[in-house]
């Protein structure tokens, strides 16, 4: 028997049963109902998870196409030789073994919206009464020519998935001779983690002022200025790192000579001994494909009481791949919160009830300015029913009055705390 | 989409429900679905790993004031006196009052 008739045949009987056993209170739909999730990440990960944890008689799928959950938050310190990957890395057993997640590991590749199905690379199609996708972004290597290749795409790295990527960037700045140049190029916002090149510029500073201090990060910015926690990233550069970190901002990244590691720009050309690219990106072509994107032809957009697309019913998204509330940034920490908020929805919705409309969420992101130095940004946000959308909630959006070793800790900590949160 | 006005009601008494004797389902809910904003830092069910302090299991009151203090600013604080003031006075009670029924681990 194929695995999805089998999955088929199991779910039937699961609401026959519960059909029997509920009579009064819920509705008999709700318990062995069918929610398939897509993507184990921030979002995904924590949604499976708390469906599971709050409504037991659910049932959860969770289709996540790499067999480890590796962190990219945290993971610029892999680049300065600080962590090392395994010290990011979580497995998925856990979601199955204590909360009874159905695990699969494939590539999810079509949605049939209509029909309520999920086509998986694999062959599969898993039917669904709720889908929450949280499917990341797509790097779009295609909008710079001289990436199209993958042999080039081999030399000039992004790292903005943490894995492979992590360590051949890493070797790649061990290999690097003092007094070589590394360049970063930051495409123009919204991207994932807008903190995250800052600090990637800073974790390279700290690897060359006590390895190789005579070689230099050069920041080639799309934007026109540090796009999040910008005073005090412009004084550790300064402060800390002068004569080492230069920051070019209003830089658009046009073209790249992947042989002589040259990024091509409006009115220069810089030539690099190791060259970084983040590309600009887009919600992940899953979703583009189901027609969710609705803004600049790049975003999902979503109703913030439930993440539910506003542009197919039955189909809930999270994280990086949504259209931002205002000052929301796609982080992995919002994702998580993002997750819990879609997984009470769905649950209320499957029941019949409605979902909470005063949603709250707030956002915690920390970057190491060196070895062990760390700021963060934060804030917190609530649902607003007369803009429809989340606001900042007065007071709370801010940053660290300077870096220090005390928030260092706490970054560590929040690190083993949301995977746990996620995974555990 | 207009969420109509009785359930805005229900789910605020549900909220000041949780603080009296047994809840009903919703209220559980509403004060799980708030619970759930601390956990990304202080970690599953309060319990910490690392420096961030565990919150499971802390007296309800030292809650309370910790979280009164670090809105009212007089408390030291790297990040928690931007968090607590994001919530009411009565989310502060239903926060304390769910972390200090949490198992310490």
């Amino acid at each position: 028997m194929s695995l999805s008739r089998r999955r088929f045949l199991k779910q039937l009987a699961a609401g026959a049963v519960a059909g029997a056993a509920t009579g009064v209170g819920r509705p008999a739909f709700a318990a062995g109902a069918r929610v398939v999730v897509v993507g184990g990440g921030f979002g995904g990960a924590t949604a499976a998870k708390y469906i599971r944890m709050w409504a037991p008689d659910i049932q959860v799928t969770l289709v996540e196409r790499n067999r480890e959950f590796i962190s990219c938050p945290l993971s610029n310190r892999v680049l300065a030789g600080q962590v090392e990957l395994v010290d990011l890395t979580r497995g998925y057993g856990a979601l199955s073994s204590k909360y009874s997640v159905e695990v699969v590991y494939d590539e999810a590749v079509a949605i049939d919206p209509g029909k309520r199905e999920l086509a998986l690379e694999g062959g599969d199609v898993l039917p669904y009464d709720r889908l929450i996708l949280s499917p990341g972004l797509d790097l779009l290597f295609d909008e710079i020519p001289g990436l199209r290749e993958p042999a080039a795409r081999e030399r000039v790295l992004h790292a903005w998935r943490a894995g492979q990527q992590t360590m051949a960037l890493r070797r790649q700045l061990e290999a690097m001779p003092d007094g070589g140049l590394y360049a970063l190029t930051i495409p123009k916002v919204p991207y994932r983690c807008p903190p995250g090149p800052y600090e990637r510029a800073c974790q390279v500073a700290w690897y060359f002022k006590t390895h190789k201090p005579k070689s230099k990060v050069l920041i080639l910015d799309a934007n026109e200025k540090v796009q999040s926690k910008e005073p005090l990233f412009t004084k550790v550069w300064k402060e800390w790192y002068p004569g080492i970190v230069e920051y070019r901002p209003n830089s658009t990244l046009l073209d790249v000579d992947a042989t002589t590691l040259t990024a091509k720009l409006e009115f220069e050309e810089v030539k690099a001994d190791v060259l970084n690219v983040v590309p600009p990106q887009r919600a992940a072509k899953i979703a583009a494909d189901a027609g969710l994107i609705t803004a600049n032809n790049k975003w999902v957009g979503v109703d913030f009481l439930t993440y539910e697309s506003t542009a197919k019913k039955h189909i809930h998204v999270l994280g990086d791949a949504i259209v931002a509330a205002p000052a929301m940034p796609k982080s992995g920490h919002m994702a998580n919160q993002h997750g819990k908020v879609a997984a009470a929805a769905v649950i209320a919705l499957l029941r019949g009830e409605a979902p909470n409309p005063n949603p709250v969420i707030n956002n915690t992101c920390y970057s190491f300015v060196s070895d062990k130095q760390v700021i963060h940004v934060a804030s917190v946000h609530r649902y607003d029913a007369e803009k429809r959308t989340m606001v900042v909630a007065p007071g709370t959006s801010g940053v660290s009055a300077a870096p220090s070793e005390l928030e260092g800790t706490y970054a560590e900590s929040w690190g083993k705390n949301i995977w746990a949160d996620m995974l555990a | 989409m207009n969420q109509p006005t009785r359930c805005r009601i229900a789910w605020a008494a549900a909220l000041s429900v949780v603080l009296g004797n047994s809840a009903t389902a919703a209220e559980d809910q509403a004060t799980r679905s708030l619970a759930a904003n601390c956990t990304g830092c202080h970690g599953p069910g309060g319990n910490s790993v690392g420096a961030i302090p565990a919150i499971a299991g802390l007296e309800k009151a030292y809650i309370v004031t910790a979280m009164q203090e670090f809105k009212a600013g007089t408390r030291q604080a790297t990040v928690m006196h931007q968090h607590a003031k994001g919530y009411t006075d009565q989310e502060i009670e239903v926060l304390a009052d769910y972390f200090s029924k949490q198992k310490r681990q």
